[in-house]
């Protein structure tokens, strides 16, 4: 009976807000329309629509979805300071990072739906109702550990938050292991979705024993840095109460996981330019052109900059505990991130083509509706978790606030409370 | 006030009745069909009775989208075949006749998307090993063009096949004689064994499959070349709707000089294996250990 009021209320909390709260959610709506009359027009006709083709059959959509699974998976870049090293400005925001963590995941997904050609057949690979090919095929492995990272990404914050809301600690025999349970699972989504470009031995680029590595430690980096913006947005909106010492030792943080992302580049580059063999192809492709064909060199030489550069900032305290330039360098990071994770490596892993074949894709007008739409609809998803989060984590809106506007006296809430203190 | 509510409720009225009208008239029987085939189990765990169903299912389909009366075989493997492809180097002069006689006989799309199982690339004399630098798009006013050698490709039909393995849905497997095929009601469009196969042995239908309706091949395997629909994944079956029939792929009987050879592996005396024994042989990038089971070889 409480769980449904709690439940009604919170229904009723996300339909009202300030005019900017309004604003916001208005211009996410109307990106998410628009998408969704691209994805009708994808629909109707298949995915012809995109600039995908035989040669390049992946590409935008499952760019996003690779690079948002490792935002997914930087969540325990909070998760592990908060709870393990009890780092305690970090505790303050980490139901934040898991939601956020949730938010990713619900969009990684949804890539993974825009890029299927027949999302009419979508039950085939539920398991027991069609037929999931476990273990043979990493995307059965992928869609286990994603669905079950959304689920510990929600159910954890969601606990916090309901306890908080009646005023309650969180029980902590209830809430540790699950939060130690999802730190290797963290490390399992990433790794899991790098498998499944690796085991592909038709296409070397990705075929190297490098690549799971290369994506955690580029994931630890743009997953926290999308987090620093957030909290900094929401600090200033939402009256967030964060402190810069949090956001300073994340930054630091991403300092280490940026040397080691820039690390492991440099020894593949290494490997593949010394040796010179014939899989230096799609690196050449990537970094240099091929026969003339260089449409990704100035994308991929501008995420260098900007991810070098921002390794710079976060290594060095003085940027590192300057609000401005570490925004600067947390916007670097997501967008040379993004570059690097999304066309710069799907793509190229399928040029040349096995038969030596290059066709040069870059996304047409209907891929990136539909993927800004995507990033909408997450935006819109973690507003709302935020719409409600937030005040209960300030402790305006719990229980007893609104038993005591139910009519209940002074002395009636108080006794309330004092018996919750007394329980826990 | 008054009047304007009851014209509103009068045109609700008459949209939702005209749209009950307009889903029971419209074609009740096509909505069904769907409902069916949006719930057809996977190929290997229909029961003999749900095949001949979904095939009657399928033949209607056709019949109403083609006008033409479709005869689908899902005749099994034979126990005692094993399917090899030979292919003479020394002979193909990149014509490409294989290339259209396999469109027609499998009912590829012809335009957007075109789609082609086989690819003959074209390589300067002297590097055949070396797939980096293929030609795709050549066009000379007669072949064979000196100093070049011609390489068709398709489906290899690996023993150790990447792209099953890939497959979340087990929507491809390799039948017990060798063929690797696809249940195109089955597969999601997820694309993953096109990224796997290092042959581009697979081709997609981006989108709706276009063929004049005359020069529909009628004569079709369930697991072969029966009309596709948009967005599902296809390939070489080596004409299984053919070759289980006691004949030749179509490239091999359309092949101008007798470059393509096909046979059972399993028979001593067949060709292929004479091939196999006493020529110069070589499989493409044997180092991945996928093990095709198409030899070229060169006779010269």
């Amino acid at each position: 009976m409480e769980a449904w009021i709690f439940f009604k209320k919170t229904i009723r909390m996300v339909f009202v807000g300030t005019k900017v709260y309004y604003l916001w959610c208005a211009f996410l709506l109307a990106i998410i329309g628009v998408a969704i009359a691209f994805y009708i027009k994808q629909l109707d006709a298949g995915l012809i629509v995109t600039n995908m083709k035989d040669q390049v059959s992946w590409g935008l959509y499952i760019g996003n979805f690779t690079y948002l699974v490792g935002v997914a998976a930087a969540a325990v870049l909070l998760v592990i300071p908060a709870y393990i090293y009890h780092f305690d400005p970090i505790k303050e925001i980490v139901v934040l990072g898991e939601l956020l963590a949730a938010s990713a995941i619900i969009m990684a997904l949804m890539f993974v739906l825009a890029d299927l050609g027949r999302p009419d057949r979508f039950w085939h690979i539920i398991p027991f109702i069609g037929i999931l090919a476990f273990p043979d095929s990493l995307l059965a492995w992928d869609v286990i550990v994603l669905n079950g990272y959304l689920v510990l990404n929600t159910i954890v914050p969601i606990y916090i938050l309901v306890k908080t809301y009646f005023g309650k600690e969180p029980v902590r025999k209830y809430v540790i292991p699950l939060v130690l349970l999802s730190i290797p699972w963290a490390v399992g989504i990433h790794t899991v979705t790098a498998f499944l470009y690796n085991g592909l031995a038709a296409r070397p680029f990705w075929n190297a024993s490098i690549l799971a590595p290369r994506f955690l430690a580029s994931a630890f980096c743009s997953g926290p840095a999308m987090a620093l913006i957030i909290f900094q947005i929401l600090r200033k909106t939402a009256g967030l109460k964060i402190k810069n010492e949090a956001l300073f030792k994340v930054a630091e943080l991403m300092a280490y996981a940026m040397f080691i992302n820039l690390f492991l580049l440099g020894a593949e580059l290494f490997k593949e330019y010394y040796s010179g063999t014939i899989h230096l192809a799609p690196m050449q492709y990537l970094f240099q052109g091929l026969h003339g064909h260089d449409s990704l060199v100035p994308w991929i030489q501008s995420a260098m900059v900007m991810n070098i550069t921002a390794f710079l900032i976060f290594l060095i305290p003085a940027t590192r505990k300057n609000l401005i330039t570490l925004n600067i360098g947390s916007l670097l990071i997501i967008v040379g991130v993004w570059i690097e994770k999304g066309l710069g490596l799907i793509v190229p892993g399928f040029i040349p083509d096995p038969l030596g074949e290059i066709y040069e894709y870059l996304p047409n007008i209907n891929e990136i509706a539909i993927s800004l739409g995507i990033w909408a609809f997450g935006l819109f998803i973690f507003t709302l978790f935020m719409r409600i989060a937030i005040p209960i984590q300030r402790g305006d809106f719990s229980h007893s606030k609104y038993a005591h506007e139910a009519g209940r006296t002074q002395y009636e809430r108080d006794q309330s409370i004092r018996k919750t203190s007394e329980n826990s | 006030m008054e009047d304007r509510s009851q014209t509103r409720r009068d045109f609700m009225k008459m949209m939702s009745m005209g749209a009950m009208a307009a889903l029971s008239l419209g074609s009740l029987s096509c909505t069904q069909a769907r409902v069916e085939a949006f719930l057809q189990k996977h190929f290997r765990e229909m029961t003999e009775a749900e095949k001949k169903e979904a095939i009657r299912r399928l033949e209607e389909t056709y019949f109403r989208k083609y006008g033409k009366k479709f005869h689908i075989s899902t005749q099994p493997a034979d126990a005692a075949v094993l399917w090899g492809y030979g292919l003479d180097l020394s002979r193909c002069i990149g014509c490409r006749r294989c290339v259209y006689a396999c469109v027609k006989e499998n009912n590829q799309s012809r335009i957007n998307p075109q789609l082609q199982w086989i690819r003959v690339v074209r390589l300067k004399d002297g590097s055949l090993i070396n797939l980096e630098n293929t030609e795709h798009y050549y066009n000379p006013e007669k072949v064979p063009e000196p100093g070049f050698q011609y390489m068709p490709v398709q489906c290899q039909h690996c023993e150790n096949p990447p792209c099953v393995r890939v497959c979340p849905v087990h929507a491809t497997w390799k039948e017990p004689d060798g063929i690797v095929v696809v249940d195109y009601n089955w597969c999601i469009g997820c694309r993953y064994c096109i990224a796997a196969c290092p042959y581009k042995g697979r081709v997609f239908n981006w989108g709706e499959p276009n063929i004049p309706p005359e020069e529909l091949n009628t004569e079709v395997h369930y697991l072969g070349n029966r009309p596709r629909m948009k967005n599902v994944v296809e390939k070489c079956t080596f004409c299984i709707q053919r070759v289980r029939n006691g004949r030749y792929p179509a490239c091999v009987e359309a092949c101008p000089t007798g470059a393509r050879k096909f046979g059972n592996l399993l028979d001593p005396d067949s060709e292929i294996r004479y091939i196999i024994e006493n020529k110069r042989v070589f499989r493409l990038k044997e180092d991945l250990n996928t093990e095709p089971k198409f030899y070229y070889f060169f006779s010269a």
